[in-house]
């Protein structure tokens, strides 16, 4: 990581503008993103707080490499706030908002997706709309991806800018597994025949709660409820199957459903220790990475449930009373830049797929992209054509709270 | 001036904790118009109480406090009893203050490392005792009832204790008492139990009150160590305060409440053990006899201690190996490569939270010594009895923190001030100065008045002689409670997360944080890193007074 | 180290009681260069009758009765400017400050060539050479008589003694005892001892009070 960012100006700029905070109201006019030259110029020189989450070494190694990048392209100040729930910065600028801090927040961007997203919106406690302005924006070519602008079947509407794509990918030891577990039902026999060797993250955990998601949309006869809002009435007959389901898979799984691990990246750590055969994880690369980084042996490879699995973008959104607003969408227009999505690609970074229409880009952008030789552990190439689309995100509150309700207390 | 320093320590530990319970008490009966509560309710309570598993988070809670405190006071008890003057005694001793120095969160997580069914102790004997080619499956770590948490918890009050009871025990001559019950025929435990334990546990009886606050309400221990389905009431608070849904702050604010009860509830019960132990023990002390039990009390007096603080030690070396561990696969004692890769990565990143946490650390404990300074001349000066008002000083030790702080940050969002470092440091404030003044009052009230009265004597004014006599003379004390001091506010996560929001980073919150992606290589790497600081901070203590001191005898000849 | 300034030392009806119980009561007058011993078991008072003369009376004791220095009522002073020297049974060196450190401290602030006086006054008492020493290596004579010239160096108007020569070998002790009052008899001192042996009364030579 050699970024001309120098780490002591850094802290003590964190400092003294933490200090002067509290006695300053910055009551500057709200920049307008289509007057661009004016955003960068008001950019200069703020200090923008992202919160995201930091559970994620490589999502943090990436964080750190773009705040250096904006210390020296823009004279931007970014500072990682590592949340170890997104939900906390949510109730963070709904909490602001119920206290009347209007323009002095202490959040300038946020990480978020979902049923996040979703309950932000419905606070009005987003800015925008303001990603379609971005000058990058153009590159992701929205009208052909229309996933760039949806969320969890909601239309973004500009209101946050899109910033990586996901989608679940298993993972387990060709060493100790010749064939592994191809759907739902297939995953059932496996874990019965390894008891111990699987888990999910702990629900409310993303991850885990992807995968309940994942399990929930291959078992269930009524797909088409879960692009609707949840309503009461629908939601126990549609996901009875998943509850037989987890009460048959629960007694074969590590710990025997006992515990659960903290999040997704504890899979690996878990199967690096041995414990876990099979895994999984919202990012395609991870394996790989993970092997790279010696977590895991190098007979690891990647692999997509037959059906297909969930996949979805992740973005970036600025709260409505963050006093940096200018720095952040400089921000969010960096984070869609070639070189910015090029690195967050590349597996000795993050591994995380790009947003941008790689094929729309001109000839020396595409370059960065390429990254020679395809990792072994690594996801094939052609396998993620099959992603299955999010569900809205009431299904996702709706299913942590029965599962917390069923299997909360062991 | 000076006078005034007693009425601020108190304003400064009592109006935080007041408001901020005020704060939390308010909403958890639905009242908090800047929440959207205008009424007073019963809603939040009943919500709390349909929350699956609320019971066994109370009752994880309210025994790991009591259990873990139990056992650590016995250790610490027969260690003294049966250990003087011993080898072991020597090398505990020593060993007291670094271990006390290591972060919570540090010693869960090396805790962790070595009984996890993957964990070191698992490995020393796979597979050549077990046969374990994987680890086993086995619920060891997050255990429903939080075992682990009381183990880990155990291994941090251990030393705690340990350093109150030696600091306290010079002043009963325990030597004298000892002499005289051995030659009336008494074994030497026994005669340390019936004659010295009597007198020393009333003076380190706030000590364990505070153990056993800091217990029951624990967060990142809890985290890391604790039960998960459900989790101990405090981390469930965590969670509640941090839902994105509003109506959950009002349940999470009874739940605050209903965890000051427990607490209070556990001092309680406490408090009647005590009695009953009393009553019990009135007969045992003068029944006569002297030797039964010697033998078994002398061997777990002296294997229970070293057994926990070989654990600790341990866990700090399980973090240092996994810091620099490449590949390691089940059950190799030693990973198959060593690797530097974790430290450069990290190398980076640590800057920031390195200097925050030393600037946080460095001024808070010098204000609170400051303070601590200026009231204890003051009753010097005024020649005012101690005691009076004192417990006030602890209160931020008793309140749990997860009972005030939300309220904290409502009180001061209520008051425009937002989450800043300033906020952070006078945060650590509230717990760095309780400990210093605890570390510190015993050793400046026994310094021989005279050497004050001798300075007067030669024409030196009070003031003067207060930097010139009182001060270089209690520089060791000074520079241990310094070290202490710095050693809490390392430590220190809930405060630096919520009076921060975040935004001002310490190795200790980064550790959490990163305890999320459970990437042990790296936590090894931060919780190292957090065991390392205080660690400084207590040798430089040890350090500097024995410097100056070799530096003046170097023109003795 | 001259005579001519010094003045008596008046207890003028020094009464001390403890909780309503009297403690000690004395009335005397100390000349320049006499030493007044005051004697009595512990728990007599003696230490507390020093302690009122020179300023330290803790709070709880009740005292009536004047302290004069010449026509100087030392009640009214704080104890730094009565000019009373102290010596304890220990001769309580500053641990942190040299041999040179700890007579220095008692060397009034403004006042030339203090380099020389410490190094004369060391000489006198046997301890030429001993200026950079750390205290803590010097034997407990050489300790005893550094206190002594930091005491008198101090120049200070009369000296009280808590028992001086009790922690003394009993060489030392007589050694220390004829060093101490000629000394004091020089400097023309007004002095009061206090001590249980009467070995220290005879030796000191002056009017004897016994307490208790």
């Amino acid at each position: 990581m050699s970024t001309n960012r120098n780490p002591l100006r850094g802290a003590l700029t964190t400092s003294i503008t933490a200090t002067l905070l509290a006695f300053s109201l910055p009551a500057m006019a709200t920049p307008d993103p289509s007057d661009w030259q004016s955003v960068v110029a008001e950019a200069e020189g703020q200090t923008v707080y992202w919160n995201a989450w930091g559970g994620d070494t490589r999502t943090n190694r990436y964080i750190d490499w773009v705040a250096g990048q904006m210390q020296a392209q823009y004279g931007v100040d970014v500072e990682h706030v590592k949340l170890d729930d997104t939900g906390s910065a949510v109730a963070r600028v709904l909490g602001e908002k119920q206290a009347g801090n209007d323009n002095d927040g202490s959040i300038d961007v946020i990480w978020i997706n979902g049923e996040n997203f979703a309950a932000m919106r419905e606070s009005d406690l987003l800015f925008g709309p303001f990603a379609e302005s971005l000058p990058n924006f153009a590159l992701t070519n929205a009208t052909e991806n229309p996933e760039v602008v949806t969320d969890f079947t909601l239309p973004t509407e500009g209101y946050e800018s899109p910033w990586g794509k996901a989608q679940i990918t298993f993972y387990y030891d060709s060493a100790q597994t010749e064939i592994p577990p191809q759907d739902m039902p297939a995953l059932l026999n496996w874990a019965e025949a390894n008891p111990g060797q699987f888990s999910y993250p702990r629900i409310p955990d993303f991850t885990g709660s992807t995968f309940l998601k994942q399990a929930l949309i291959e078992l269930t006869e009524q797909d088409e409820a879960l692009y609707q809002p949840v309503s009461k009435g629908d939601f126990e007959a549609v996901t009875a199957p998943l509850w037989a389901y987890l009460d048959a898979l629960h007694p074969h799984l590590w710990r025997s459903g006992r515990t659960f691990p903290d999040s997704g990246p504890n899979l690996s750590t878990l199967m690096s220790d041995g414990e876990l055969s099979l895994g999984f994880s919202f990012y395609p690369t991870d394996a790989a990475v993970a092997v790279m980084e010696y977590e895991l042996p190098e007979s690891v490879r990647s692999y997509v449930l037959k059906g297909g699995t969930l996949g979805n973008v992740h973005f970036v959104a600025i709260p409505y009373n963050s006093p940096h607003k200018a720095g952040a969408m400089v921000l969010a227009d960096f984070l869609l830049s070639p070189q910015a999505q090029a690195q967050k690609q590349s597996l000795a970074m993050w591994g995380d797929r790009s947003v941008l229409d790689i094929e729309q880009l001109n000839s020396d952008d595409q370059a960065l992209f390429q990254q020679g030789d395809r990792h072994p552990s690594e996801l094939p190439a052609d396998a993620l054509s099959n992603t299955l689309p999010e569900p809205h995100p009431s299904w996702m509150t709706a299913l942590q709270e029965a599962w917390l309700e069923r299997y909360g207390v062991n | 001036m000076l006078r005034l320093a007693p009425a601020m320590i108190i304003a400064l530990l009592v109006l935080p904790v007041g408001a901020g319970l005020m704060m939390v008490i308010l909403p958890a009966f639905g009242y908090l118009p800047a929440l959207g509560g205008h009424g007073i309710s019963l809603t939040p309570w009943h919500m709390l109480f349909a929350q699956p598993g609320l019971g066994r988070s109370v009752a994880v809670s309210f025994a790991s406090g009591l259990v873990s405190t139990a056992i650590a006071l016995m250790m610490v008890v027969l260690f003294l009893a049966a250990s003087r003057g011993t080898w072991l005694d020597r090398g505990i001793r020593r060993l007291v203050s670094p271990l006390l120095a290591v972060p919570h969160a540090a010693v869960a997580f090396g805790f962790a490392f070595l009984i996890a069914p993957s964990g070191l102790v698992a490995r020393l004997v796979s597979p050549s005792l077990t046969g374990w080619e994987r680890p086993p499956d086995a619920l060891i770590v997050n255990d429903p009832w939080g075992v682990s948490l009381m183990a880990g918890l155990v291994l941090k009050e251990v030393p705690f204790l340990l350093l109150m009871s030696l600091a306290a025990l010079p002043q009963l001559a325990p030597e004298k008492c000892l002499m005289l019950a051995r030659s009336l025929g008494y074994a030497p435990t026994v005669a340390w139990l019936k004659t010295v334990l009597p007198s020393l546990y009333p003076l380190i009886r706030l000590p364990v009150y505070a153990v056993i606050a800091y217990a029951t309400s624990v967060v990142d221990m809890a985290m890391i160590l604790g039960p998960t389905l459900p989790p101990t009431l405090s981390v469930s608070i965590l969670s509640w305060f941090n839902d994105p849904d509003i109506s959950r702050r009002f349940m999470a604010s009874a739940a605050a409440v209903l965890q000051l009860g427990v607490t209070l509830a556990a001092l309680l019960s406490w408090w009647l053990l005590e009695q009953l132990t009393r009553l019990l023990a009135r007969n045992w002390l003068t029944n006569g006899s002297r030797q039964q039990g010697e033998i078994m009390l002398r061997r777990v007096g002296r294997s229970a201690l070293l057994m926990s603080s070989t654990t600790a030690l341990a866990a700090l070396v399980g973090l240092g190996l996994f810091s620099v561990a490449g590949f390691w696969r089940f059950p190799e004692l030693l990973p198959q490569m060593l690797t530097l890769d974790h430290w450069q990565r990290s190398g980076p990143m640590l800057v920031t939270p390195l200097l925050n946490t030393a600037l946080i650390g460095l001024i808070s404990t010098t204000l609170a010594t400051a303070l601590v300074l200026a009231t204890l001349e003051n009753e010097h000066r005024q020649h005012l009895q101690p005691k009076r008002a004192l417990w006030l000083l602890y209160l931020p030790l008793l309140v749990p923190q997860i009972a005030f702080l939300f309220g904290l940050i409502v009180a001061a969002e209520s008051l425009s001030i937002r989450p800043q470092l300033s906020l952070v440091i006078a945060g650590h404030l509230l717990f760095v100065l309780p400990y210093v003044y605890l570390s510190l009052a015993e050793a400046y009230r026994r310094l021989d008045p005279r050497w004050l009265q001798v300075a007067r004597s030669l024409g030196v004014s009070r003031h003067a002689a207060f930097w010139r006599v009182r001060l270089p003379l209690l520089l060791a004390p000074l520079l241990t409670a310094f070290a202490v001091g710095l050693a809490i506010s390392i430590g220190q996560y809930l405060p630096t997360q919520l009076l921060g929001a975040g935004r001002v980073t310490t190795v200790t919150t980064e550790a959490v944080a990163l305890a999320a992606g459970s990437n042990r290589r790296l936590i090894g790497v931060w919780a190292l890193m957090q065991a390392v600081l205080p660690l400084i901070g207590f040798m430089l203590a040890l350090a500097i007074p024995r410097l100056l001191s070799a530096q003046r005898r170097e023109f003795a000849t | 180290m001259n005579a001519c300034c010094t003045e008596r030392l008046w207890l003028d009806q020094i009464q001390i009681a403890l909780t309503g119980r009297e403690l000690l009561a004395v009335d005397a007058t100390i000349a320049p260069g006499e030493v007044l011993t005051v004697m009595g078991p512990s728990g007599s008072g003696k230490s507390t009758l020093l302690a009122y003369i020179a300023g330290f009376l803790d709070p709880a004791f009740t005292a009536s009765g004047g302290v004069w220095l010449g026509e100087r009522d030392l009640l009214n002073l704080p104890a730094e400017e009565r000019g009373i020297g102290l010596l304890f049974q220990d001769p309580l060196l500053f641990p942190h400050l040299s041999v040179e450190g700890n007579v220095c401290f008692g060397l009034p602030r403004r006042i030339k060539n203090k380099r020389q006086q410490v190094t004369n006054a060391l000489e006198q008492v046997g301890l030429a050479g001993f200026e950079e020493r750390d205290p803590a290596t010097l034997s407990g004579g050489q300790k005893a008589r550094v206190a002594l010239m930091r005491l008198l160096l101090s120049k200070p108007q009369a000296v009280l003694m808590d028992e001086p020569f009790s922690k003394l070998d009993t060489a030392l002790r007589q050694e220390m005892r004829s060093l101490v009052f000629s000394q004091l008899r020089d400097a023309g001192l007004p002095a009061l001892l206090v001590t249980h042996d009467h070995a220290d009364a005879n030796a000191a030579g002056g009017q004897v009070i016994a307490l208790g």
